[in-house]
């Protein structure tokens, strides 16, 4: 995977979201991102392209996956990689993010890989240090990994995006992975549908490039791909729904709301699952799921993703 | 000693007064304004200072300003928040009694109103709190803080829930001959809000804050103003919503006023660009639509005066994710260049702006100044309307830097500020 002088420099140091990449920006990952697949289907997975470097996860909010992603994606491009919990740590000793960023910064990284509750705390962060920065998820801002994996996994399942109508069903309100894939989506010409009770759907979101649904039979009809969101349990106490069994009932996904879309549509859900919440289990592991492809395909993203930001070309231009 | 300001374009709002002229200050009080002083000629042995043409005008009055002393007094103490308002030609503040400790009592009345006079160059008059430690639900002795020397009663950046405490409030109130100033916010509604509820909240994945928040609060307490006679003035209206109720209410003839922000008036929503705190404000900054509707209230008489709503917040508070931010933005040092922007757009008329910023304000609060009648007190200012500056951080006399019009390009500056005939800024 090092050496492939055809692929074109990316031009971007960071990634703090879709928002401002270019259709040619996305597709480049995701070509990358397929030659990635292939190592990791390997039996010799590591590489060297980021040797030497070293790579800082720092996660404010737990999350297993994610940061086991970044960290796998990491080492199978041979980078340094340290993990930083600080949900658990210092900011509890009421050290501040950009403190926090400091002292990492001073550490001379080469990629920062953050996650944090609060929207734009990925572009504050990038603001503030010298290295790239990856947004693994920040408030319900961005979560551009996200994405573009999501983008991956339909591309090699469906060949192409453009064209297809995608249905994101669930918790639009809260979600940065709804708002990545909004983006996303219409950038690469898909026709995108949001299906939600009106309670999770922010302000203006017909004006998001989106047609809005608020039942699954509407919104799913002759969908290619059926998007779920997770649906936290704590939104019940908000008066955002007023229970899983009636929300179950009309937005969960069970084989009758399925049948709706069109033959062979993709399931997807980000995870991690609220089975028989958001989603049916009989579903989540049944034929039309690519759940578990989502999550091999997140590994070769990151991978695509730094190896793209710490580009050793764009090192030599700036020391020009 | 007599001080003769010739040549100057004399603007009295109290007394609709927008002429060529001379202002002559005689000691601490103004002795005569306008084309009639001039013609009177000048007094023998007076001090001529020749103004080229620039405006003479009384000094502003903002009736919303936040100090941060006593508790926050690395932030701003009444010291430096006077020296920002000398330099913004702001001869008068009113105090909001947010600080640590609350301004509830009688004794703390009288440590702003003696440190302001140890240490501060113009007028600080204090704000006392409606309710204890401004808890929404005890009122405070409103007699005792009036004769203390309160000028007001606000709970500064909080809102009164309760209906029947903020009945109650207006009513006691009244007896005093007190207003009770409140800005609304309704905490429930708003929620976890932090920027103006609106596709571009959405994008920016940030909880909005509805305009209903504003103006549910601000309808019933305009209600109870009619209902109780008492004196009711909005501290910060930021929508066409709160506009009309304003007007609704003073048209069946409730004892009422209202004020905007400078920030409502010349920034809106999409200044947030990427997560800047610094434009984090409250009530938060709303759409352009809004902005032209608080235009348009300042020009129609609806909206009664424009405040800096000036809140010195540190890097502490400030330099931190847009939504663990703090809200408010420092604001005397630009008050007046900001709300010039409206003249020189021809939106608002001279005389007007000025009347807004000192005459109107004085007038509801009772206090001494905006104006340049004879026998008024010699607090006035010299502006260059048209002189062109940039706002720079270096530049700033705050103690704190949390300007919502950092680089922003300014036109019309104060050469000249005089509290009580003594010359406390001068460019």
């Amino acid at each position: 995977m090092t050496q492939h002088p055809a692929l074109p420099l990316y031009p971007h140091r960071h990634l703090l979201g879709i928002k401002g990449l270019s259709p040619q920006d996305i597709e480049l990952l995701l070509d990358r991102a397929d030659r990635a697949v292939a190592i990791s289907r390997q039996p010799e997975k590591k590489t060297s392209s980021l040797r030497g470097r070293t790579q800082i996860n720092l996660f404010f909010e737990a999350s297993t996956r994610t940061q086991s992603s970044f960290e796998l994606a990491g080492k199978r491009l041979g980078a340094d990689v340290m993990n930083m919990a600080v949900a658990s740590s210092s900011v509890k000793k009421g050290e501040t993010l950009i403190d926090t960023a400091m002292t990492l910064n001073a550490m001379r990284p080469d990629i920062l890989i953050i996650r944090h509750g609060s929207a734009g705390a990925a572009a504050l962060l990038a603001q503030k240090v010298g290295c790239s920065v990856v947004n693994a998820g920040d408030g319900a801002h961005e979560h551009p990994t996200q994405a573009l994996l999501d983008a991956l996994t339909i591309r090699r399942a469906k060949g192409r995006i453009a064209r297809l109508t995608v249905a994101i069903c669930g918790d639009v309100l809260h979600s940065r992975v709804a708002r990545s894939n909004i983006i996303l989506l219409n950038a690469l010409g898909a026709r995108v549908r949001v299906v939600a009770p009106s309670t999770l759907l922010p302000a203006g979101i017909a004006r998001m490039g989106v047609e809005v649904h608020r039942s699954m039979a509407e919104g799913l009809a002759g969908a290619d791909v059926v998007m779920m969101l997770r649906l936290q349990r704590e939104r019940m106490a908000g008066a955002l729904v007023p229970s899983v069994r009636e929300y179950f009932r009309y937005f969960g996904l069970d084989a009758e709301k399925l049948a709706c879309a069109a033959e062979g549509a993709l399931v997807m859900h980000p995870g991690p699952m609220n089975r028989g919440v958001e989603i049916a289990s009989e579903i989540a592991d049944g034929p039309q799921s690519v759940i578990e492809e989502q999550v091999e395909m997140g590994v070769a993203v990151r991978m695509a993703v730094m190896e793209a930001l710490l580009d050793p070309r764009r090192n030599r231009d700036e020391a020009a | 000693m007599i001080t003769a300001f010739t040549n100057a374009r004399v603007v009295d709002p109290s007394r609709g007064l927008d002429e060529p002229g001379t202002v002559i200050v005689d000691g601490a009080v103004i002795a005569a304004a306008g084309a009639e002083a001039r013609n009177q000629g000048l007094p023998e042995g007076a001090k001529t200072v020749d103004c080229g043409g620039h405006v003479v005008m009384p000094g502003l009055v903002d009736a919303r300003v936040f100090v941060s002393e006593p508790g926050a007094e690395h932030r701003e103490t009444i010291a430096s928040a006077s020296a920002a308002a000398a330099a913004g030609g702001v001869t008068s503040i009113v105090m909001m009694p947010d600080t640590d400790p609350v301004i509830d009592d009688v004794s703390l009345v009288e440590f702003v109103l003696r440190t302001a006079r140890d240490t501060a160059m113009v007028n600080v008059w204090p704000a006392a709190a409606v309710t204890r430690r401004l808890d929404g639900r005890e009122i405070t002795e409103f007699g005792l803080l009036r004769q203390a020397g309160a000028v007001a009663l606000t709970d500064g950046r909080r809102t009164i829930a309760n209906a029947l405490v903020m009945r109650r409030a207006l009513t006691y109130a009244r007896d005093f001959g007190i207003v009770l100033a409140h800005h609304t916010h309704d905490v429930d509604l708003a929620s976890s809000g932090v920027m103006n509820e609106g596709l571009f909240a959405s994008w920016l994945g940030l909880p909005g804050i509805p305009r209903e928040a504003e103006v549910i609060p601000l309808e019933r307490d305009l209600y109870l103003a009619r209902l109780t006679e008492g004196a009711y003035h909005a501290a910060a209206i930021s929508t066409a919503l709160s506009a009309n109720a304003v007007a609704r209410a003073k048209n069946d003839r409730a004892d009422v006023t209202a004020a905007v922000t400078v920030n409502h008036l010349s920034l809106n929503e999409l200044d947030i660009g990427e997560y800047r705190t610094f434009f984090r404000l409250s009530p938060p900054l709303r759409a352009e639509e809004d902005r032209l509707a608080m235009v348009e209230a300042v020009r129609d008489g609806t909206i009664d005066m424009i405040v800096s709503s000036h809140d010195p917040q540190d890097v502490d508070t400030k330099r931190l994710p847009f939504a663990d931010a703090a809200d408010g933005a420092i604001g005397l040092e630009t008050l007046l260049a900001a709300a010039l922007r409206l003249h020189h757009n021809g939106e608002v008329p001279l005389l007007r702006l000025a009347e807004l910023l000192s005459s109107a304000p004085a007038r509801r609060f009772g206090l001494p100044g905006g104006r340049l009648a004879p026998g008024a007190p010699a607090d006035l200012i010299v502006v260059d309307l048209d002189a062109p500056w940039i706002v720079r951080e270096n530049d700033i006399s705050s103690k704190s830097k949390n300007t919502a019009f950092e680089g922003a390009r300014m036109q019309g500056r104060v050469l000249q500020t005089m509290v009580a005939g003594r010359t406390v800024f001068a460019a």
